[in-house]
C-alpha cells in the first residue's frame, strides 16, 4: 500500500508534462467556445428571425453530437475537404465547437435575466445602445454567467483526456507510455486522476475567487 | 412656444392598436398627470415621447425640433428627457452614486471628478446623499426610486417622464417619493406623470388627462376633473380608483 502510493507519487512528476497540453486544450477551447457562444447568445436575442432560427438550429446540433464523435469528424473529416489542421487544432476545434452550444446558453440565459428595463434605462440617459450593451448589460451578464462558466470550464477540463484519442501527448498519453513499461496502471491512472483532481480545484478556486472579486452585494447569483 | 408638441401619434402592436390618435401639448413647467385603466397605452405613450416606442403616425415636437421626423439624433433628444420606471430600473451592478454620475461621465463626457460630485447633489436632492456607495439591492425600493429619479435629473433635462413611479412600493414608502416629486414640480419642472396617487395629482397637477383603449377621453385641470367630469368613463374610472387607492388626500 504504501509502496503504491510512493510509486504513484513518483510518477506524477512524468506526468506533469502532459499538465501544460490539458491546459492549453482546455483554456483554447473554452475561448473559442466562448466567442462563438457570446455571438450564438447575442444573435439567438437580437438577430433576425432567420438569423435566429440559423443559430437555435446550431445549439441544437451541437448540444446533440458526442464530443469524441465530433472530434473523430473534424479530425478525419476536414482533411477530406482539404483543410489540413494538427490533431492539437483538431481537438480545440472539436470541444470549442461543443462547447460553444452550452455555452451560448448560459449567455443567453444570463442576458435574458437582465430585462428589458436595463436596456431602456441606457437609452432613456442618452447612451446607444451598443454603449448600453458595453456599461449596462456586460457588466451584468458577466457576473451572472460567471457559475455556469466556471462550471463549463471545468466540463472542458475533464473532456481534454479525448484528445488522447487523435494522439496528442497530454497526461493520459503520458500515463499510458509508462504503463508500457511498468505495467501498473492502476497506480498510474490514480496519479492521472488526482492530477485531474488538482487541476480541477485549482481552477474552481481560481473562478470563484474572480467572482466574488466582483461580486455585488445583494445581487442575487444562482448557484453557489 | 409648448415645450412638447403631439400630434394625432399612433401607435400598435402587432393588431393591437395601442395609441389612437393622441395630441396634447405640454407647457414648460406644466406637470400632466396621466390615468386610465391598465393596457389603455400610458407607458407606451411616455415611451412614445423620448422615443424607446417610435409611434408608427404623427408627429412630436421637443421645442422647435420635430423628434419623430427621421435621421433625428436620438442620442441628443433623449439627454433632455428624463425617464422614471415603475420598477426603478437602477443599473443593478453599480452602486447610487455610480448610477447617477454614468450619464454624466459617459454621455455629457463631463470629466470623472466633475461627474461625481453632480451626481453627489443630485443624491442631496433626493435626499439620499447618505446612501451614495450603497448598491441596489441594498437600498429601499422608496429610496432605490429616488436615486433613479436623481439619475435622470442629474442630466439636466427639460422635461422628465415618470411612469408609475411610486405603484411597485410598499404604502409606507410612497410618501418620500411623491415628496421629492412634488419639490421638483414646484421647482418649476416640466413633468408627465403616470400614476394613480390623486393626492399628488390634485396638489400639483395642471392637468389630468384620462386614456382609454388609446385614446384621450378627458383632459382637465384636477378640480375640474374630480369635482365634474365631463365623460362617464371618467366618473366611473375615478370611482374605481378611489375604492382601489382610497379617498384622495
Ligand atoms: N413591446 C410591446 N410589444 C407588444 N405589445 C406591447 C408592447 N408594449 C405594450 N404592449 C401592449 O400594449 C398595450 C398597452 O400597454 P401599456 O403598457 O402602454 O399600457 P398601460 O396603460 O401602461 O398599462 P398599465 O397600467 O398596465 O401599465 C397592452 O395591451 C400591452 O400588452
Ligand atoms: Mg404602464
Amino acid at each position: 500500500m504504501l509502496e503504491s502510493v510512493i510509486y504513484i507519487l513518483t510518477n506524477i512528476p512524468l506526468l506533469m508534462k502532459g499538465v501544460w497540453m490539458a491546459v492549453q486544450i482546455t483554456v483554447l477551447s473554452v475561448l473559442l467556445g466562448m466567442v462563438i457562444g457570446i455571438a450564438v447568445a447575442f444573435l439567438r436575442i437580437y438577430g433576425s428571425k432567420n438569423m435566429r432560427r440559423l443559430v437555435s438550429f446550431y445549439e441544437w446540433v451541437f448540444r446533440g453530437i458526442p464530443q469524441l464523435v465530433l472530434l473523430f469528424i473534424v479530425y478525419f473529416g476536414l482533411p477530406g475537404i482539404g483543410i489540413n489542421l494538427s490533431p492539437f487544432l483538431c481537438v480545440v476545434i472539436g470541444l470549442g465547437l461543443c462547447s460553444s452550444a452550452y455555452q451560448a446558453q448560459i449567455y443567453r440565459g444570463a442576458i435574458l435575466s437582465i430585462g428589458s428595463e436595463q436596456m431602456e434605462a441606457g437609452l432613456s440617459l442618452g447612451l446607444s445602445k451598443t454603449r448600453t450593451l458595453f456599461y449596462v448589460i456586460l457588466p451584468q451578464a458577466v457576473r451572472l454567467s460567471l457559475p455556469g462558466f466556471t462550471n463549463e470550464f471545468t466540463i472542458v477540463l475533464k473532456d481534454s483526456p479525448l484528445a488522447y484519442a487523435v494522439g496528442i501527448a497530454e497526461i493520459l498519453k503520458y500515463g499510458r507510455d509508462l504503463i508500457v513499461s511498468s505495467f501498473r496502471p492502476f497506480e498510474i491512472y490514480l496519479a492521472a486522476a488526482l492530477i485531474y483532481f488538482v487541476l480541477f480545484q485549482l481552477f474552481y478556486y481560481l473562478f470563484k475567487a474572480i467572482a466574488s472579486r466582483y461580486q455585488v452585494p445583494g445581487y442575487i447569483i444562482s448557484g453557489e | 412656444m409648448p415645450l412638447v408638441r403631439i400630434e394625432n401619434i399612433s401607435k400598435s402592436f402587432g393588431k393591437n392598436r395601442v395609441l389612437d390618435g393622441i395630441t396634447f401639448d405640454i407647457e414648460p413647467g406644466a406637470v400632466k398627470v396621466i390615468i386610465g385603466p391598465s393596457g389603455t397605452g400610458k407607458s407606451t405613450l411616455l415611451r412614445c415621447i423620448n422615443m424607446l416606442a417610435p409611434p408608427d403616425s404623427g408627429k412630436i415636437w421637443l421645442q422647435d425640433t420635430e423628434i419623430t421626423a427621421p435621421h433625428t439624433d436620438l442620442i441628443k433628444i433623449r439627454q433632455k428627457i428624463g425617464m422614471v420606471f415603475q420598477h426603478f430600473a437602477l443599473f443593478k451592478h453599480l452602486r447610487a452614486v455610480d448610477n447617477v454620475a454614468l450619464g454624466l461621465h459617459r454621455v455629457k463626457k463631463m470629466n470623472r471628478s466633475d461627474a461625481y460630485e453632480k451626481a453627489k447633489q443630485n443624491l442631496q436632492k433626493v435626499g439620499m446623499q447618505d446612501h451614495g456607495d450603497k448598491y441596489p439591492a441594498q437600498l429601499s425600493g422608496g429610496q432605490q426610486q429616488r436615486v433613479g429619479i436623481a439619475r435622470a435629473l442629474a442630466m439636466d433635462p427639460l422635461l422628465m417622464l415618470f411612469d408609475e413611479p411610486t405603484s411597485a412600493l410598499d404604502p409606507e414608502l410612497i410618501g418620500e417619493v411623491l415628496m421629492v416629486m412634488q419639490k421638483l414640480a414646484l421647482e418649476g419642472m416640466t413633468m408627465v406623470c403616470v400614476t394613480h396617487e390623486m393626492g399628488f395629482a390634485k396638489s400639483v397637477a395642471n392637468e389630468i388627462i384620462f386614456m382609454e383603449g388609446g385614446h384621450i377621453l378627458e383632459a382637465s385641470p384636477p378640480a375640474e376633473m374630480f369635482n365634474n367630469p365631463r365623460n362617464e368613463r371618467t366618473r366611473s374610472f375615478l370611482h374605481k380608483i378611489n375604492e382601489l387607492y382610497g379617498e384622495s388626500k
